[in-house]
């Protein structure tokens, strides 16, 4: 009794998971569990998850497995169900399946004949059976034949066989390619790591540090990880990602960067990556030379190389430091790396300095940014419409290079400089971009170059605009101009010049916002405009001398004035004003840098992949067996004095009916013979 | 005896006509003089695909016999317009016919403009019951699908004159993806309408086709889409040639099976019953087009996994343009069943087909918006 609702029990579960409404069910929980992880960011940083969910649903979708959902413990279960139900699904009905593939029905009765929606009968007293024979044999049936009791011969036909072979195909595929990808998964690292034979490193520390439990062998079968090696540089190790930290596999051999290869379009696309590796194998020693790019992996031991990624490699980096606080100062060069930190000292601060990386290239659009599409007219637009090529005005800029100085309570300003002169309606400045928070965009500022290109002149300039000593002599000059052009009265003489040496004062101390501020506080709302002018006149006029003072001190010949000079001096007031947002002790110009790269490897190993891809083949010779292989059944029962035909298919569709009806008439012609 | 000889089923070469063997011939001569020209700067892999590609047209037009002159007439509307160029891009902005025809972007506004006026005049034949027009819909539709051809075609050439390194197959972005949708799915419809002799479901193909119609005007007015980009890395792989045009056939023909699975939901209320086809036959047009779309996006998934094997490292990472189309995958694999082995007809299956292309829309095209991923390229 026990036994039998027992047996009956398994039964029953067996006849649940081999059923069809549970394959369906199966079918869509996957897809719908499949939805979560397209939808939440896999395998990020914890702590970005933290941040966006707070720490309660943090905890509880990690419980989940939230974060890398297609490797949780539930989704693989849903899988290994997925391909249970399918081969309980071929167990259960295979072998009914290849009977029928086999059985002709030639033994069927007259009345299951007559029962068929495809039946009919025919008068047919000159049926010969070696006619139906040879119509049978020429339209490709292939047949059985079978002698009645009551004297009649049953013609039982039939095609299309192979329909029945699409659905083994097909459903064993399935079987086969989720065997394949299990290979590849990483079940067996997620079981050890349950058991704790193996712990992600959380870390950041030196590879060679790493300890033993966070370290894979190269007996591991399959892994897919992540390593960047700079030019010049080797890596044996490649790291995975693993939950919240990593794991280090090892590897056969070693991989050494001989060169890393970056191209791009016109317009600033990239266009290849490529990396010259040599790979050592550390039992044999055997080399093997390469190179290898995106879509061209090398493989070498079933271990799969690819091109993932690119990067600084850590680049020397010379620079010309200004220092901005003390600026009679004449620049020192000051050394660095790039992706890498130094300590740097300033008019007795410490600061940390932090580079980021070298781009060498920078290709921007030059051309009109407004390029907006709303002020066209209609015949711009059909213009616009037609052409697959739009002229822009693509520049390449040169180098740049980002830096953070960090200060001793850990606030940080973030720089981005341009090394080369970039021009701008025909004249040359140095632009470096400004930012105290890495969520807003850089400020630029723009510093005018002198004739040679060098920063030497407004450095001066801005040195004499800060050194209060030389006031005297410049208002002087000032007053004098001002005399020479009776812009003033003599009475006027020492308050001019006294206005002179404030204004000087006021815009070295904080540049044009300063003398806005004063305006805003002292002067009557009524009478800002026209003082304001007054201002920037003085200021205008008085910068030409700032210039002649800085370069008489500093033994250089006068410069005669014309425009393009007046130009340089109004762009250094811009560039002196806007040095106050600054934010930093010194200005770090760009000099020179050798360029070192690094190269982003992805190495595989998937010993399942050719199984997953055989699997493909016969899901695709599965799906066209069935659908476009039709099975189609026809008997043709030769009664005295009348011949039944009738016809069955697996499918219920107008190419039966079409089928029954092109048959009947030609065995209706065929057995009233003659 | 003598008369069941005359039934035997004939092989196929005996059952091809001259014009089945004078297209082959075409198609040869024009594969090996595209070889010809060709060959120093195809790897063995492309030269493979351009052999496939004529035993494939040719099979194609041996099957449907409407291709043969409808494959022979866009190329050769595409040879025209490229002839015109004497290698040189800005022709295309001077010279008469180019401007205002056979440039690829004309050519393509040209079809976006039949496509229009052929869902205008197909819905016109349904509600006036007019033969006449329905047959018009269909001359509209067939034209907008050559000058749709004609401009990819030429579209391809263009790319080659904007730089050597720039030239390649356009199926590269949404855009051209996009006009690649629309022809499919044009394509194929008209396949079924000469098939199952009815051409009042027209009216709700072309529904589909025009939005997508829609869709890629506002892109290359608004967006400026239509320009020619270079392939970034990831993309310079003869996997595109095969991978793209595969898929394009799946969400086509799940597109075409929703909006017949829209018409039948109509006839089952009632609505425009005695103008569209019986329910019977729109359900089996809606079965055939989800088969054979279910066929080319499962070759088309595959074909996707092995190029990122060779790509990204690995055939399945779990990236959100993957996982979308396994689930589009599943659900139709589960239509599949609960029809042929349920037997299930009619209302749900009609119903499910419509919600169907939501999930291949989000798929194609929600993918790209809202989720980032290896398949970025293909963002708005």
């Amino acid at each position: 009794m026990t036994k039998n609702s027992r047996h009956s029990a398994v039964y029953k579960l067996y006849e649940l998971f081999s059923s069809m409404r549970f394959a369906i069910g199966l079918l869509t929980i996957l897809a719908i569990a499949s939805i979560i992880g397209t939808v939440l960011k896999q395998n990020e940083p914890y702590p970005n998850y933290a941040f966006e969910f707070g720490q309660y649903w943090f905890a509880v979708f990690e419980q989940l497995g939230l974060y890398d959902v297609y490797h949780s413990g539930w989704f693989l279960t849903i899988l290994a169900f997925l391909v249970l139900s399918t081969t309980l699904c071929i167990v259960r009905n295979g072998p009914g399946f290849i009977k029928d593939m086999k059985a002709y029905r030639e033994k069927a009765t007259d009345n299951s004949l007559a029962a068929m929606k495809h039946s009919v009968v025919f008068d047919g007293t000159a049926a010969d059976p070696e006619t139906l024979r040879a119509y049978l044999r020429g339209q490709g049936w292939r047949w059985r034949e079978h002698q009645r009791a009551d004297g009649s011969l049953v013609l039982a036909a039939k095609k299309g066989a192979a329909s029945k072979l699409g659905y083994f195909f097909a459903h064993i595929a399935l079987v086969v390619i989720c065997i394949g990808g299990l290979m590849d998964g990483n079940l067996p690292l997620k079981l050890a790591e349950m058991v704790g034979s193996v712990v992600p490193e959380t870390r950041d520390i030196p590879q060679s540090q790493i300890p033993p439990q966070s370290r894979l062998s190269t007996s591991n079968l399959s892994f897919r990880g992540n390593v960047t090696v700079a030019e010049g540089k080797s890596a044996d190790v490649v790291f995975l990602n693993s939950g919240n930290g990593y794991l280090v596999q090892d590897l056969p051999f070693t991989v050494t960067l001989k060169k890393f290869y970056v191209d791009y379009y016109s317009n600033g696309m990239p266009k290849l990556f490529a990396s010259d590796i040599a790979v050592t194998d550390k039992a044999s020693g055997k080399v093997t030379e390469a190179q290898v790019k995106v879509n061209h992996p090398l493989i070498v031991d079933g271990v799969a190389i690819y091109q993932a990624s690119f990067g600084d490699g850590g680049s020397p980096l010379t620079f010309k430091a200004w220092n901005l606080d003390q600026p009679q100062m004449q620049p020192v060069p000051i050394n660095g790396v790039s992706m890498a930190a130094q300590p740097l000292r300033a008019n007795g601060k410490d600061y940390n300095l932090e580079f980021g990386d070298l781009r060498v290239f920078n290709i921007e659009n030059m051309g009109n940014k407004n390029a907006d599409t709303s002020d066209k007219s209609l015949s711009e637009r059909m213009q616009d419409a037609r052409e697959v090529k739009h002229d822009k005005q693509l520049k390449n800029i040169g180098p740049s290079v980002t830096f953070k100085l960090r200060d001793k309570q850990g606030q940080a300003m973030e720089f981005h400089h341009y090394m080369a002169p970039i021009q701008q309606d025909g004249v040359s400045y140095l632009v470096a971009g400004v930012r105290s928070k890495v969520s807003e965009p850089f400020q630029y500022l723009r510093l005018p170059l002198d004739e040679q290109l060098s920063l030497d002149s407004f450095m001066r300039l801005r040195a004499t605009f800060m050194n209060p000593a030389l006031y005297d002599e410049i208002a002087k000059r000032t007053t004098a101009k001002a005399m020479q052009g009776s812009a003033i009265s003599p009475a006027m003489q020492q308050q001019f010049a006294n206005s002179v040496k404030w204004i000087l004062g006021r815009f070295a101390q904080g540049g044009f916002v300063a003398l806005e501020q004063f305006l805003d506080e002292k002067v009557p709302q009524d009478k800002r405009q026209a003082v304001a002018q007054t201002y920037v006149k003085i200021l205008q006029g008085a910068v030409v001398d700032v210039m002649d003072v800085a370069d008489a001190k500093a033994g250089l010949k006068p410069v005669t004035m014309d425009g393009k000079r007046y130009r340089f001096l109004l762009d250094s007031l811009v560039g002196i004003s806007a040095l106050h947002d600054y934010n930093a002790p010194v200005f770090l110009q760009l000099q020179g840098f050798n360029q070192v790269q690094a190269s982003g490897l992805q190495l595989t190993r998937s010993p399942g992949k050719n199984l997953v891809y055989l699997g493909s083949l016969m899901l695709v010779i599965g799906i066209v067996l069935m659908f476009y292989i039709r099975e189609i059944r026809l008997w043709i029962c030769c009664m005295p004095g009348s011949v039944r035909l009738a016809m069955s298919s697996n499918r219920h569709n107008r190419d039966l009916d079409a089928d029954f009806r092109r048959h009947g008439e030609a065995i209706q012609q065929l057995v009233r013979g003659k | 005896m003598e008369l069941a000889q005359s039934f035997v089923a004939q092989p196929l070469y005996k059952r091809l006509k001259l014009a089945d063997w004078l297209y082959a011939v075409l198609l040869v001569v024009a594969a090996v003089q595209a070889w010809r020209l060709y060959n120093p700067y195809m790897d063995g892999y492309e030269q493979a695909i351009l052999a496939g590609s004529a035993v494939g047209l040719v099979a194609l037009g041996w099957f449907w016999k409407s291709w043969r002159w409808f494959f022979p007439l866009s190329a050769t509307v595409a040879l025209l317009g490229i002839s015109l160029y004497h290698g040189e891009l800005a022709r295309g902005q001077s010279a008469f016919w180019l401007k205002f025809l056979l440039s690829s972007q004309s050519a393509i506004m040209w079809m976006c403009t039949l496509f229009f006026l052929a869902t205008l005049v197909y819905w016109a034949g349904l509600l006036t019951r007019s033969a006449m027009l329905s047959r018009m819909g269909s001359g509209l539709t067939w034209a907008a699908a050559v000058m749709g051809a004609a401009g990819l075609f030429v579209r391809w050439y263009e790319s080659y004159l904007i730089g050597s390194d720039v030239g390649h197959i356009p199926v590269s972005n949404l855009y051209e993806v996009f006009i690649l949708f629309t022809l499919i799915t044009a394509l194929m419809y008209l396949y079924y309408e000469a098939r199952f002799a009815t051409r009042q479901a027209g009216a709700f193909v072309l529904l589909v086709i025009s939005a997508a119609v829609g869709f890629i005007l506002w892109y290359s007015f608004d967006r400026q889409a239509h320009e020619i980009q270079p392939l970034i890395p990831a993309l310079q792989s003869w996997w595109m040639k095969i991978h793209v045009p595969a898929n394009f056939v799946g969400y086509g023909a799940f597109a075409m099976s929703a909006m017949l699975g829209v018409a039948e939901l109509l006839v089952l209320k009632g609505v425009l019953k005695d103008r569209l086809p019986s329910a019977e036959v729109l359900d089996e047009m809606m079965y055939k087009a989800i088969s054979i779309g279910f066929l080319f996006f499962t070759i088309a998934t595959i074909l996707g996994a092995m190029w990122a094997a060779d790509a990204w490292g690995g055939y399945w990472s779990w990236d959100p343009k993957e996982t979308w189309a396994l689930i589009v995958w599943l659900n139709y694999a589960a239509w599949l069943h609960i029809r042929l082995v349920k037997g299930w007809r009619g209302k749900p299956l009609a119903w499910w087909a419509v919600i169907g292309l939501l999930v291949t829309t989000f798929a194609f095209l929600g993918v790209n918006m809202y989720l980032t991923g290896l398949h970025s390229y293909g963002g708005l």
